[in-house]
């Protein structure tokens, strides 16, 4: 199943993400994108290996963080720029900013700032595929820190009763802004939540856009014998901080050794060493992806930055 | 076809119901106890026999993710229909109503509209107590991007909710316990009653009532005491607290040049207080009296009788409010204060 399209395919997409989030992260200081930025640096390989089992008529709800399930659902790169840059020509026509990334033709239905928000729109979703007998599946990310929430649990327990085709993907890093997940839980097993549901849960490296993939995969496969709702945990690292451009190890809740041992386990690297050792794809062909999304970038910002301001729908 | 047919405000509700979801397949009702042998006061009953359960949920008692839900299949393309027995009940699902159905649209720049409909009852009569009767039409209008009907007539309701079941915005809808077993002619044939058009329910020269919901019911009863004092009132049912008709209002006050607003909420920070500000703004030089409100006092329902029948304004605070207004000397009521019919007979446990 991993051949050389899929490692293409995949590949093209972290390093999309990671190399977009990095060009906010630099233009950021120049104060012309006028809104809150949570970068997905260090998370790409779950929204990647999600995204990979998905097409155009599959639904994605997302959060606060919803760069990367933005792009890797395939959402338009100029249209996500100019929505930072509170343009015309951005996604939502620049109303949503950076936090509510929207791209419908391709199924990505919008991301709530409201920590927990857009599961159960996600469990709608899939009641509305479930009535009118669509194959197709939907899928909510969120946080460690909305697993605290009152709604996913009343979103599991509905997604469970009806078997509705839903796949509940959190992105467990560990801190909610800055709380860690010792202080805000007994226990890290948030995994196990959908157990009391009949929901199967698995905890995945989620840095391995292989492992996430595969967990999809039988999730989705699940769906499709009408078995309902899987919940997928990937335990990966944020290494930027909550909100903004800057390296998270400042404020004293990560260190700098964390901060290292995760760099090392940097998904887009591992993704990359895999295909490099596995001949999926040659250095030159990395090269060459790398080189043409650099440039795809810099047209996006460009154009962002010449685009018509906002207007009042 | 018979247009003089009557029928309960209930029966209307339900027959709008069944004939919203005949209309549009993606009509769907999610509610506690939709498919039970009460269904809502027998609001739902017809529509889960006719269309089943598949069409008819019963849903778990998660009022915020129920929302959600309603949400998310709005946004894919079904029309949602969510029922509450209580108002006091949507306070569970204040984010999902205020942070997402209202702000869907908007947030998508547009793209996706959020066609949900939410029903829920003001509880009155029979010892409700504080978290069985309140009437919060002004939390929901407060808030752009919803619709907030308040139907005060069988005729209203039926017409209302269908116009809600193919409108694109989400739709809340606050009905009144007590107005459940009310009568009125409703046509058989679907029919419409447009957002935002306010009626007048009575015609009269000496001053204006703009009343909502069973309050519509209570100033008719006033006006119908006053007429025999000689004092012709015109009342006003805007039909909607959001959006409001403000033309309908100002028409009538232009003419009257004096105004009473009733609502079954609180006073305090209440519809009413919006209305007079926008009259206010508008006729502040054509009023000959300050506007004069008739609502709740600012404290929680209480339980007892003796202590119910004290808190809820009805017809001898309104006369008394239109006499104050008119300043023809009388103040105060002298007679023991009645309950309105419905509420005097209003059988428990429900």
């Amino acid at each position: 199943m991993i051949d050389h399209q899929w490692a293409e395919k995949a590949y093209t997409l972290l390093v999309t993400i990671r190399k977009t989030e990095e060009a906010i992260a630099s233009e950021y200081k120049n104060q012309e994108m006028r809104c809150p930025v949570h970068l997905s640096i260090g998370q790409e390989a779950i929204a990647v290996g999600v995204s990979m089992c998905l097409g155009n008529e599959d639904i994605v709800f997302s959060n606060h963080r919803c760069h990367s399930h933005y792009l890797a659902k395939g959402g338009n790169l100029n249209a996500m720029i100019a929505e930072l840059y509170g343009k015309s020509t951005g996604c939502v026509k620049g109303l949503g900013g950076s936090m509510h990334l929207m791209d419908d033709e391709v199924g990505m239905l919008g991301a709530s700032s409201i920590v927990g928000g857009s599961i159960p729109l996600a469990v709608g979703a899939g009641l509305t595929l479930k009535m009118r007998e669509k194959p197709h599946v939907a899928v909510t990310f969120f946080g460690d820190g909305a697993s605290e929430e009152g709604v996913f649990h009343e979103s599991m327990n509905f997604a469970a009763l009806k078997k509705l085709p839903v796949v509940f993907v959190c992105e467990n890093n560990f801190t909610a802004t800055s709380s860690p997940l010792s202080s805000r839980r007994p226990m890290d097993n948030i995994f196990r939540h959908g157990e009391v549901f009949g929901i199967p849960g698995t905890s995945v490296d989620g840095n391995d856009v292989v492992a996430v993939y595969e967990a999809t995969r039988d999730a989705v496969q699940r769906i499709r014998k009408g078995e309902g709702p899987s919940l997928i945990e990937g335990k990966t690292f944020r290494m930027l901080k909550h909100v903004g451009p800057e390296i998270d190890t400042s404020s004293g809740v990560r260190t700098q050794e964390e901060w290292n041992r995760w760099q090392e386990k940097c998904p887009v690297k591992k993704f990359e060493e895999l295909c490099l050792n596995e001949d999926l794809l040659s250095a030159r062909e990395t090269e060459k992806i790398q080189k043409r999304i650099e440039m795809k970038i810099d047209r996006a910002f460009e154009l962002a930055k010449s685009d018509p301001v906002a207007q009042w729908i | 076809m018979n247009k003089k047919r009557t029928l309960t405000y209930r029966e209307a509700i339900s027959e709008a119901l069944v004939q919203g979801m005949e209309a549009d397949s993606n009509v769907f009702i999610m509610g506690c106890g939709v498919d039970d042998e009460g269904g809502i006061f027998g609001t739902t009953q017809d529509a889960f026999k006719r269309f089943g359960g598949a069409r008819v949920m019963d849903a778990p008692l998660a009022e915020n993710a129920i929302a959600g839900i309603g949400v998310g299949a709005a946004v894919t393309g079904m029309r949602p229909v969510i029922v509450h027995a209580r108002n006091d009940f949507l306070l569970l699902a204040m984010d999902q109503i205020v942070n997402h159905a209202s702000k869907w649209n908007f947030m998508s720049g547009g793209k996706l509209d959020c066609p949900l409909v939410i029903r829920a009852i003001v509880g009155r009569g029979w010892g409700q107590g504080a978290q069985h009767s309140q009437s919060l039409q002004a939390l929901f209008s407060h808030i752009p991007g919803i619709k907030v009907m308040l139907p005060a007539t069988a005729y209203d309701a039926k017409g209302l909710l269908l116009s809600s079941l193919r409108d694109n915005q989400t739709v809340i809808s606050i009905e009144h316990r007590l107005l459940y077993e009310t009568k009125d002619s409703v046509p058989v044939e679907p029919y419409f009653v447009p957002f935002g058009k306010g009626t007048l329910k009575r015609k009269g020269a000496d001053l204006t009532i703009v009343a909502f919901s069973f309050m519509v019911k209570e100033a008719m009863d006033a006006a119908h005491r006053l007429a025999e004092e000689g004092i012709e009132v015109e009342i006003i049912d805007p039909r909607c607290s959001s959006p409001l008709d403000m033309d309908l209002i100002l028409e009538s006050v232009q003419k009257t040049c004096r105004l009473l607003v009733a609502d079954t909420g609180w006073s305090s920070y209440g519809i009413s207080a919006e209305v007079c500000t926008r009259v206010y703004g508008q006729l502040f030089d054509r009023l000959k009296a300050p506007i004069r409100r008739v609502a709740l006092p600012d404290v929680p329902t209480p339980c007892a009788s003796n202590l119910e029948k004290e808190y809820y304004p009805g017809v001898d605070a309104l006369v008394d409010a239109c006499h104050i207004l008119l300043d023809n000397g009388r103040e105060g009521n002298t007679t023991e204060k009645l309950l309105p019919a419905e509420h005097a007979r209003f059988q428990g446990p429900f």
